[in-house]
């Protein structure tokens, strides 16, 4: 890899001007194309993290209880107020930094823990490699939701970290399962029996010939891995078993469940939580089909003329056949009931 | 022969691993059940010395007999199928709570996984057939419908359709007060009326998840060889769309679908909890809170011994299903 950076680079000093099409380096093609999909995810991601990190600064103290409960939306309470008389814009505010921060967290301790378990275990190979996807394997078929709900109900104190631990705890098997998978795939390609052979070092193989390989794969299981930590915590949380020490989505959605905002029609608590949670799962998921592009890309959506070149193709193949067709008389048979098919 | 007892192997340390975590959790957690019970009970009044050995007794964790005894114990009463007594449903015992309640779930999640399962695969067959189609682009919709945490789905549903446009009950699994459960239409009626709301809600966020897999499957299989040739054959499209593509790119939803019908008894404890639907899910989540921790633990087991069931099924009659991978192995 280094030699081609090299290359490029004189390339680029000697001919400067000439205007052929733009190299694309080794970062540019681990990055997914602008598509329409990418950018709505991106977009909605970036502003739910604007919000979460810089409202909390603008907001009033989310605990701080007023005479007016329980009133809808106006100028002063944008977002109404709960049952106490709570900002819910500010609880809100407060919130989604929890469940970001909770989410992050998740999703890298999940992405370590996935690569030392399956990446280390398939490139070590052997015992180890038996162990850890003994141990993997296990994790995997061991229920999360319950698990987690055993393991939070025997802690009475939960910080936010703790929370993110036990959801990690419970994530990192399947996605660990996949990179082992990918990661004995390119163990065994001809370049890095080459490197091997070269006498390169097993932690340079590892780091620089295998490792680039991955990124794509472990940006999508990052992102998968925070969808389910914040969907999890949320499910935790409502359940009354989440993090005492801070405001998250899923907290609000169990405190205006506890404050009976439901029956009491009491939208404007218990819908914006949920809506933040749905709408930033949606976004990740739309960057992850993007990333999913690169690491697989048959599954790639086809574009407006991808698919009439298709029906044109079609078409002429169709044409072609029944020409085929009413050169041998025998066959002619059989293109009607083709035909017929095709209208049905 | 060999497959099978290496399989029949890793699930049973599989279980052996999920039983001593449930053994062990408890004891290592910093906050002691004992303790925590105790201390409940402290706010309502003196507690004795006696009665902190009478709870000891009762959650099986007394200190006076060593760990590997009560280890061994745990193993023996499991084995025995006596999982000790709730404490919540005094004096029923742990296996009987669960009978009682097991059904409910299992009918409810069951019927909603397997008409999920059915939606969801026929719209992806569609979707991958006809990439770009308007079902295709159904796809990020049904994302975002798998984003929604289904609890929350669940809230708004109720919302709508339970106190807005009292359509459907806001809670429970049959109309308590005029039905007496039984074989009967009524009973039935009822069982349906109050199922919809939270089935509804279960076919909706899990139906994309499977809308996804079959459409991917099929968009891998559409590109193989033989649907090249089937296609020259002059076949017709629906043949080619169903027996070919279809037929081997329900594989992996077939071993999905195998799996989430054991989680079908995990149940889905949120949504449970949310229409106090009275499931399993709704029994472990009285039993964390009321620190009733016999029925936790016996509610796990359970859960993880259906899991582990239908993963192991689904291991030993993959081969015939799809005889590729007994080729492999």
């Amino acid at each position: 890899m280094a030699a081609t950076t090299a290359t490029t680079a004189t390339t680029a000093t000697v001919k400067p001007v000439k205007p052929t099409k733009p190299h694309k380096s080794r970062a540019d093609s681990m990055l997914p194309p602008m598509t329409p999909k990418l950018a709505v995810g991106l977009t909605i991601v970036i502003v739910i993290a604007a919000f979460a990190i810089f409202v909390p600064f603008f907001v009033d103290d989310p605990n701080k209880v007023s005479d007016v409960g329980l009133t809808g939306p106006s100028a002063e309470h944008w977002l109404g107020t709960t049952q106490t008389g709570q900002d819910v814009f500010a609880q809100l505010a407060y919130a989604c930094r929890g469940s970001l921060f909770i989410g992050l967290t998740v999703g890298v301790l999940a992405v370590a823990l996935s690569s030392f378990f399956g990446i280390l275990g398939a490139y070590v190979g052997g015992a180890t490699d038996e162990a850890f996807s003994l141990l993997s394997n296990v994790m995997l078929v061991i229920p999360g939701l319950p698990l987690m709900i055993v393991i939070a109900s025997y802690m009475p104190n939960k910080s936010s970290v703790l929370v993110a631990g036990v959801l990690a705890l419970t994530s990192w098997a399947g996605p660990s399962r996949v990179l082992r998978g990918f990661t004995m795939s390119v163990r065994s390609r001809d370049y890095v029996l080459a490197a091997r052979v070269a006498g390169e070092k097993p932690w340079r193989i590892l780091f620089v010939e295998i490792f680039p390989n991955l990124i794509p794969l472990l940006a999508s299981q990052a992102m998968s891995a925070i969808i389910a930590a914040i969907l999890g915590e949320a499910g935790l949380s409502y359940l009354g078993l989440g993090a005492t020490d801070s405001y998250t989505w899923g907290t609000m959605l169990y405190y205006a469940q506890n404050g009976m905002a439901l029956i009491l029609g009491a939208w404007w608590w218990f819908i914006p939580p949920g809506l933040c949670i749905a709408l930033f799962g949606a976004a990740l998921a739309l960057i992850n089909f993007s990333v999913d592009e690169i690491v697989n890309p048959k599954l790639k959506a086809a574009t407006r003329s991808q698919i009439k070149q298709w029906k044109l193709e079609e078409k002429a193949g169709k044409a072609r056949s029944d020409a085929a067709h009413a050169a041998t008389p025998a066959l002619a048979k059989v293109t009607k009931v083709t035909a017929k098919e095709a209208v049905a | 022969m060999k497959y099978v007892l290496r399989k029949l192997g890793f699930y049973a340390i599989a279980l052996w691993a999920a039983l001593t975590l449930n053994f062990f959790l408890p004891r290592i957690m910093p906050g002691n059940p004992v303790d925590q019970l105790i201390s409940k009970l402290a706010q309502k009044g003196q507690v004795t010395p006696a009665t902190r050995h009478a709870i000891e007794l009762m959650l099986g964790s007394d200190s006076s007999v060593p760990l590997w005894r009560q280890y061994l114990n745990y193993f023996g009463n499991i084995l025995r199928g006596d999982l000790g007594v709730s404490v919540t449903y005094f004096p029923n015992s742990v296996t009987s709570v669960i009978g009682s309640t097991l059904p409910w779930t299992v009918g409810l999640v069951g019927i909603s996984t397997i008409i999920a399962f059915l939606i969801g695969t026929l719209l992806g067959t569609i979707a991958g057939w006809k990439r770009g189609s308007w079902i295709d682009n159904l796809i990020p919709v049904t994302t975002l419908l798998q984003s929604i945490p289904y609890f929350w789905l669940a809230l708004i549903l109720l919302y709508f359709f339970g106190l807005k446009n009292p359509i459907f009950p806001l809670f429970g699994g049959y109309d308590v007060w005029s039905v007496t459960p039984g074989w009967n239409l009524a009973f039935i009626g009822s069982l349906i009326k109050y199922g919809t709301l939270p089935a509804i809600t279960i076919v909706l966020s899990s139906v994309g998840g499977w809308m996804l897999g079959m459409r991917n499957m099929m968009v891998a299989t559409l590109s193989e060889d033989y649907i090249l040739t089937a296609e020259a054959k002059g076949l017709s499209r629906g043949r080619i769309m169903t027996s070919y593509a279809a037929r081997n790119a329900i594989l992996p939803s077939i071993s999905g679908f195998a799996i989430s019908l054991g989680f079908v008894v995990a149940g889905s404890i949120v949504a449970e909890s949310v229409f106090s639907y009275p499931g399993i899910g709704f029994a472990l989540l009285t039993a964390v809170q009321n620190n009733d921790y016999a029925l936790m633990q016996g509610i796990f087991m359970i859960i993880t011994v259906s899991v582990l069931g239908a993963n192991l099924f689904m291991d030993l009659i993959y081969g015939f299903i799809d005889p590729r991978t007994r080729a492999q192995g």
